[in-house]
């Protein structure tokens, strides 16, 4: 007979397992689908058509909004830390700042945030009614991989994309930092630009594009993944669109955190 | 070019003891069956008792929990999705709502499979894996597939632009457009009038007519096994006609099959489910006679 103390320990045990199971094997799902997405890029067929179609609409598309919160943050991020610096008679040096914060930071992060808005929920549900309406099985049955064809060209048209979009949010926001600096702070534009650009180290580039490109891998793979596993019609093709949103959103925050830390103490 | 067309009597699809389980619930519970060349079987059964996975496993796109699948003398099983296209490319399925892909033209749904099938791709170009096949041949295979569905002036138009029934008819085109040995229809009829139920059916036996197809056909109504085991499309007056065929003849070439929660509860011919007495399947006969 077992003792109450090992049958609550089996329970809580089963518990705990069974609590974990989903998670698990939807992570493993996760990693089957981004393997076989990885893998197919160096395998035929290659449907270049569909990764320029993409690159119009995740990068094309995602412009005018991408260069407008770059110009507004690069604007905000000015003004407040320009009446920070005040305080210790460095108002000069808001460039720097401003480069920094943007290029290391909130340029990779509102881009990605704004692309996972955009682009996660976008591919979530045109592959989520796809799948619902059996189109991907019809995919299947006439001959092409899925994942080949809806997965990949995603997946590189995002990864070429998010970090083209960055580099223009950062350059867009030094400049509406620019123009600030210059008309309400009477900072001139080359103290301001020669600030911003001097105090950028070569390690500062590479996270600033590091972190797009790993932002757009995952970007990419969990709206495919939420949107080619869709179930229940309509309104899990809502689910999926949203669950895309927040997972990769998530990640985003989660990966820049592990990514700064590993510059600040390893590079 | 087209594959070769099965001789006839040749096994084409066989499912030996095949079960498969969604969360517990059977979708399919130890099926077992044989298709050969030429042969049809009607497969009757409420909604979830497992018609659309059955026609689903037999071309690999669900794998079983257990038992054995062949298609084409092939086990497929446990068959890689990359072997599969092979195979399936001898195969044609028109799924329940047409499933046709909103973002392309009908010219360009209907040439998918022609442009896409690796095996189809490689026979157009023996010497080029890979490569399309020529864009006139395609072309005038569309087109003529198109006519045989009778929507010869829809090649630009996208699949929103057209009724239920069209729609239908243009999965009827891209399925048939390789010309393949079997064809699996999950409820073509289903959600249309009378009208045009009649004629997705005679076009199903006007295919069957001209080019002796093993047909699996997914339906709820009686009529429509009824007519398929019973008439036959005559091409020189376009109508169709009740077969000349005995009843013992057509009993070997067309059967039917009536699901039950993932089990088949009745396989034989037409007189033997007239016959039967089990209360559920006669339901399926007492709708088609409503």
């Amino acid at each position: 007979m077992a003792s109450v103390r090992e049958r609550c320990g089996k329970a809580l045990g089963d518990f705990v397992l069974d609590f974990l199971k989903s998670p698990v094997e939807t992570f493993q799902d996760f990693l089957v689908l981004s393997v076989r997405a990885v893998r197919n890029i160096f395998r035929s067929p290659h449907y270049v058509d569909d990764i320029f179609q993409q690159m119009d609409v995740i990068g094309v598309g995602s412009l005018p909004i991408v260069m407008l919160i770059g110009l507004f943050s690069g604007v905000v991020m000015t003004m407040q830390m320009a009446r920070a610096l005040q305080q210790y008679g460095a108002q000069g040096q808001v460039g720097q700042i401003v480069s920094i914060a943007l290029v290391r930071e909130l340029g990779p992060v509102l881009t990605a945030v704004l692309v996972a808005g955009r682009n996660a929920s976008g591919i979530a549900s045109e592959l989520g009614s796809m799948k619902v309406t059996e189109q991907i099985d019809a995919m299947r049955a006439l001959g092409t991989d899925p994942i080949q064809k809806l997965v990949t060209p995603r997946l590189i048209a995002t990864a070429f994309v998010l970090p083209l979009l960055t580099i223009i949010a950062d350059f867009i926001g030094l400049i509406g930092g620019a123009v600030i600096a210059y008309t309400l702070l009477n900072i001139s534009l080359s103290q301001y630009f020669t600030s911003a650009w001097m105090t950028l180290q070569y390690n500062d580039l590479v996270q600033g594009l590091l972190k797009p490109f790993v932002f757009a891998i995952v970007i990419a793979l969990v709206g495919c993944f939420y949107g080619m596993r869709t179930t229940g019609g309509t309104q899990g093709v809502g689910r999926a669109t949203t669950k895309a949103v927040v997972v990769s959103s998530v990640w985003i925050f989660f990966l820049t955190s592990m990514i700064t830390r590993f510059f600040l103490y390893y590079a | 070019m087209p594959p070769e067309p099965e001789s006839p009597r040749r096994e084409v699809v066989r499912f030996e003891e095949v079960s498969l389980h969604f969360g517990g619930t059977p979708a399919l519970d130890r099926v077992s069956f044989e298709l050969r060349a030429g042969e049809t079987r009607i497969v009757f059964g409420a909604a979830g008792s497992g018609k659309t996975t059955l026609l689903k496993t037999a071309l690999g796109l669900i794998k079983p929990d257990s038992g054995r699948i062949f298609l084409f003398g092939a086990e497929i099983t446990d068959m890689s999705e990359q072997e599969l296209f092979d195979l399936r490319a001898r195969a044609g399925i028109l799924f329940q709502e047409g499933a046709l892909f909103d973002s392309l033209t009908i010219e360009e749904n209907v040439a998918y499979p022609l442009l896409n099938q690796p095996a189809l791709r490689e026979a157009a170009h023996p010497n080029g894996a890979g490569r399309l096949a020529p864009a006139q041949t395609v072309n005038e295979r569309v087109r003529e597939t198109l006519h045989f569905v009778e929507l010869d002036q829809t090649l630009e138009k996208l699949p929103s632009e057209l009724s239920g029934g069209m729609r239908r008819r243009v999965g009827i085109a891209r399925a048939l457009v390789t010309e393949p040995a079997l064809l699996l229809y999950d409820s073509p009829t289903a959600g249309l009038d009378p009208i045009t139920a009649n004629t997705i059916i005679s076009l199903i036996l006007k295919e069957r007519e001209l080019r002796n197809t093993a047909t699996i056909l997914v339906t709820h109504r009686y009529l429509d096994g009824h007519l398929i085991a019973n008439f036959r499309y005559n091409p020189s007056s376009g109508a169709l006609e009740r077969t000349s065929r005995t009843a013992e003849a057509a009993s070997v070439t067309t059967k039917f099959f009536v699901m039950k929660e993932g089990q088949l509860a009745f396989q034989g011919s037409e007189a033997e489910l007239q016959a039967a007495s089990d209360p559920y399947v006669r339901k399926f006969l007492r709708h088609g006679s409503s």
